[in-house]
């Protein structure tokens, strides 16, 4: 199309420039200035203070990033296998339930794992221990992985499926069992997939504060709670709540930046820095 | 006569209760180069997979020299193959490709390195060992996988319409190529193609195939000279299939006139089809000759004039070095070694009247087959709803931006 | 052996996807005067009764589709416009959208709703106006609407065949036309995937809304400050009718569009 074309984003560019860069330019200066808006270095400093809650947060990303890892790849293995009327289906049946507000979705659980909730209540009428559950780091874990294993499967599923059957057949006809075609050829064919899953569950759980909220209890304090509390919770203070964030987006590009260096390199090229 | 490496034996494949493969018998012998020659749909490339495991027969029996591998995985049969695509494993340099049969046998690193160098030199990619797959033609990915097939020493070597994603003069050189690999490896190659022309200048055996049932095997030459039915004169090059009768032996009547043949052993009066092939004709005066007619299309076609004639009501097709111009009116001379006689088959009638005589439509064929195949891989991708696309968008974006560009066929 | 197996861990996963909604649906039928969540008091619908008496509810709900509307609609004209232009940039320029589209895909949802609500607070000290409420839920809105459609309609831009448009104008259509009849039709598919999903986006958020919104309330809001205290069985009765809504859509697009393919494949075979 005519040159003129490229005039169409313009009204895109202003928009983005106004509510995504100067936004986090934002971020940024009130990360470095204290309440009268003169250069500190304080808020970053005190940062390293909540660096257990840092910490927490990351270690209960990673397990549910990996458990959803684990639980995700073989549904979308089993699904991309599947034929295409199936598959259809199938893929259905994984958003459906993203469709329903994630806030109700996580407040059925504590339905379910409350002391006197129902999974509870079914243990004891079967004569069985209760279990505590709720208020616990597996919790959120659990809630972590059901939230978001959807965007574990989905991204997994589109790579297999895009696997073209030729080149399993031809792993076969080279002399390997179904094993190492899995782990030979599909695994490593599948690693795009593996990466924007990683990331499209590692990002929200280790930012989120809800499911902490709802499902942890108090004792599960993690950097998404700590930002809420800074900016509309009862320790207002939005130039640490400011650090905080700037500190939680950093971390992230460098676990995206080693989740990259599992690609072989060979898709270093494109979106580099953002994936 | 040479041992039988392969011999399928009453083998019938059916898809969704439609048969494949009927009844079907081969018997192939070791260091031979066999072709599976038939339209698309004719079972040649079921019959290809059978032999490579991909496919379990319904019934009948796949034996490898005596053994019985009907129900042997593929990855423990002794054949290899070269897919249509070639089925590159694109996560994997040359070298790693090469290498991949190998290292699932457990051989050493230093020999691996041996036969990857050796194999590439055999291909003639001396230098490409560190290319990844995507850096590489469609030419030099083909050598590679037969290198990766080779590196396997394979007793058979299956080749599944190789050439057909090639341009034409990379696929004659490719022809070359691969005849020459067949004749110094010694390698049985089973070979699959719908272009008869491939078939008849490489192999030692051709086998016609049609409705999952054997039409004829023969050598290039017999099959050519001495078409055993309508489908397969047709199939294999030009032809004029005219009804006839068999008047006696030698003797044979059609177009309103008796001719002399060499063909014999039908009976009395026995109808049958007639093959001339449009090459054995020749152009005469009107009045010298039995058959004349009016010259209704002219084509040039380089090395002759494609000329098709309307003998009363029955157009022919004629190759002459010779031009004639539309309206002509011609006469056809005919020796007897020009007529060859076909006993009637399902396929009489079917072919042979050059009247709606359309170059493309061979290609069209083939072309609406390949639709037919994107349709259905975009049928498969269509569980796109919101949220698929935005995880599918991000499957993507690790792609590099120049691929991206081309290859975003994403199902979206 | 190994079929009974995939169908048994398929089902393992299903019943820990839908266990939650099936507890949620069921109670929100449960008659039980103490709206308990555990204790089951017999089949009723009082609590849908009062779910459309509710009048919070129902503003929260009413607030919650303008906004999607709203936003869905902005975000898809702004959005199909920004591709267009992206797809006709050179290399530099577009990698440097691409990079600005992306970002906000991959930053956290907290820090984009954070960084939001910086802007939106200075904005007023410095400005003056009215403090958060609608506006800047709009605009909050559309901004993380915009990325996924440019990058459901961007796809299709490039996989059209670029002579599509130049056929148009040569065939003498002018240029503004041969857009709307030719170009356009091409992307639409697109375009309605990055529109429906912007909007549903725009009904399910939360986390960027919660920081945006002052005092105003959306639905995701209000089931967050009830979640606060004992949630009343009206937010499960809400989210029956919700998830009805939502699969009843899904069934409808999807039986649409096999449809859809079967008649393709009737007007192909002709030429099998």
């Amino acid at each position: 199309m005519k040159s003129d074309s490229k005039l169409l984003s313009a009204p895109y560019t202003v928009w983005m420039t106004i509510f995504i860069v100067l936004p986090m330019l934002l971020v940024g200066y009130f990360a470095f200035t204290d309440k009268s808006g003169s250069f500190t270095m304080e808020n970053m400093l005190s940062v390293g203070q909540y660096s257990n809650v840092f910490l927490r947060s990351i270690w209960l990303g990673a397990v549910a990033t990996a458990v959803s890892l684990m639980l995700g790849y073989p549904l979308a293995y089993i699904i991309a296998k599947m034929n295409a009327r199936r598959q259809n289906v199938m893929v259905m049946l994984v958003m459906l339930p993203m469709w329903m507000n994630f806030l109700l979705r996580t407040y059925a659980w504590m339905t379910l794992l409350e002391d006197n909730g129902l999974i509870n209540s079914a243990l004891a009428a079967i004569g069985l221990p209760r279990i505590h559950m709720i208020n616990t780091a597996g919790a959120v874990v659990l809630g972590m992985v059901y939230n978001y294993i959807p965007y574990m499967i989905l991204p997994l599923y589109s790579v297999l499926t895009k696997i073209d059957r030729s080149v399993i057949e031809a792993a076969q006809d080279l002399g390997a069992n179904s094993r190492e075609v899995f782990f030979k050829v599909v695994v490593p064919m599948s690693m795009p997939g593996i990466i924007s899953g990683v990331t499209m569950v590692f990002v929200p759980a280790v930012s989120t504060f809800i499911i902490s909220k709802m499902l942890g209890g108090g004792g599960n304090l993690l950097i998404g709670d700590l930002i809420d509390m800074q900016f509309l919770g009862s320790a207002y203070n939005p130039n640490l709540g400011s650090a905080v964030s700037l500190v939680l987006m950093v971390i992230i590009l460098i676990c995206m930046g080693i989740m990259n260096q599992f690609d072989d390199g060979e898709a270093a090229g494109g979106g580099g820095i953002l994936i | 006569m040479k041992n039988t490496i392969i011999t399928l034996k009453d083998v019938t494949v059916s898809y969704d209760g439609e048969q494949v493969l009927n009844g079907f018998n081969l018997e192939i012998h070791d260091g031979e180069f066999v072709t599976l020659l038939g339209p698309s749909g004719c079972g040649k490339t079921t019959a290809l997979r059978t032999i490579a495991g991909f496919i379990r027969p319904d019934r009948g029996d796949v034996f490898f020299y005596e053994r019985n591998i009907t129900n042997l995985p593929p990855h423990k049969r002794e054949v290899n193959t070269i897919f249509q695509k070639y089925a590159l494993f694109p996560h994997l340099n040359v070298y790693e490709n090469i290498a991949f049969g190998m290292r699932l046998k457990g051989r050493s690193e230093k020999e691996i390195k041996q036969t990857v160098h050796e194999m590439l030199a055999k291909v003639n990619l001396t230098g490409y060992a560190h290319r990844g797959i995507g850096q590489l033609s469609g030419g030099q990915q083909q050598r590679v996988a037969i290198a990766r097939a080779l590196a396997n020493e394979p007793k058979v070597l299956l080749l599944d319409e190789p050439l057909g994603a090639l341009d034409l003069k990379l696929r004659k050189d490719m022809q070359v190529e691969l005849k020459k690999l067949q004749q110094e490896t010694g390698i049985t190659f089973i070979f699959v193609t719908h272009d008869q022309e491939e078939a008849l200048s490489m192999s030692d055996t051709v086998v016609v195939m049609d409705g999952g049932v054997i039409q004829q095997i023969g050598t290039p030459t017999d099959i050519y000279n001495e078409p055993r039915n309508a489908f397969v004169a047709d199939f294999i090059g030009e032809s004029n299939i005219l009804d006839g009768i068999m008047l006696e032996d030698y003797s044979v009547k059609f177009a309103g006139h008796v001719f002399r043949c060499l063909d014999g052993g039908f009976g009395r009066n026995t109808p049958v089809d007639v093959v001339i092939r449009p090459e054995d004709i020749r152009v005469v005066e009107p009045d010298s000759t039995l058959i004349t007619g009016d010259v209704t299309a002219v084509t040039f076609k380089g090395v002759h004039y494609e000329i098709i004639v309307d003998v009363a009501g029955f157009k022919w097709m004629i190759q002459s070095t010779e031009c004639r111009h539309v309206g002509d009116r011609i006469g056809l001379s005919l020796t007897p070694n020009d007529i060859h006689v076909m006993k009637k088959s399902e396929y009489s009638g079917m072919f042979g009247d050059y009247s709606t005589f359309s170059d493309e439509m061979g290609e069209d064929i083939i072309a609406s087959d390949e639709a037919n195949a994107l349709n259905r891989a975009d049928a498969t991708g269509r569980a796109d709803s919101a949220t698929a696309v935005a995880a599918s968008d991000r499957a993507n974006e690790s792609e590099p931006e120049d691929e991206k560009e081309e290859g975003r066929a994403d199902e979206i | 052996m190994k079929k009974a197996g995939a169908r048994i861990y398929t089902f393992l996963i299903f019943l820990f996807l839908y266990a939650p909604i099936f507890v949620l649906i069921v109670f929100s039928f449960n008659g039980s005067e103490t709206a308990s969540r555990v204790v089951w008091g017999g089949f009723s619908l009082r609590w849908y009764k009062k779910l459309f008496e509710d009048r919070l509810i129902m503003e929260a709900l009413r607030n919650t589709l303008v906004i999607a509307v709203v936003s869905a609609a902005a975000s898809t004209v702004l959005g199909t416009m920004a591709a267009i232009g992206i797809n006709s940039m050179k290399r530099l320029p577009r990698r440097i959208m691409m990079d600005i589209t992306n970002f906000p895909m991959v930053n956290p949802e907290i820090v984009t709703g954070v960084s939001l609500m910086l802007l939106f607070v200075s904005a007023v000290r410095l400005f003056g106006g009215r403090s958060l409420g609608m506006g800047s839920l709009f605009a909050a809105h559309i901004t993380f609407c915009l990325p996924y459609v440019i990058l459901s309609v961007l796809p299709k831009l490039r996989q059209m065949d670029p002579n599509l448009y130049e056929a148009a104008q040569d065939l003498g259509c002018p240029p503004a036309r041969a857009f709307f009849k030719v170009v356009l039709p091409e992307i639409m598919p697109g375009i309605v995937t990055g529109m429906i999903m912007a909007f549903t986006l725009s009904i399910d958020d939360f986390v960027i809304s919660y920081f945006t919104s002052g005092t105003t309330q959306t639905l995701p809001i209000y089931i967050y400050s009830m979640t606060r205290k004992r949630i009343s069985p009206e937010i499960n009765a809400l989210s029956t009718v919700l998830f009805a809504v939502v699969m009843l859509l899904l069934i409808v697009i999807n039986v649409r569009n096999a449809r859809d393919q079967e008649k393709g494949k009737v007007r192909r075979s002709p030429h099998l």
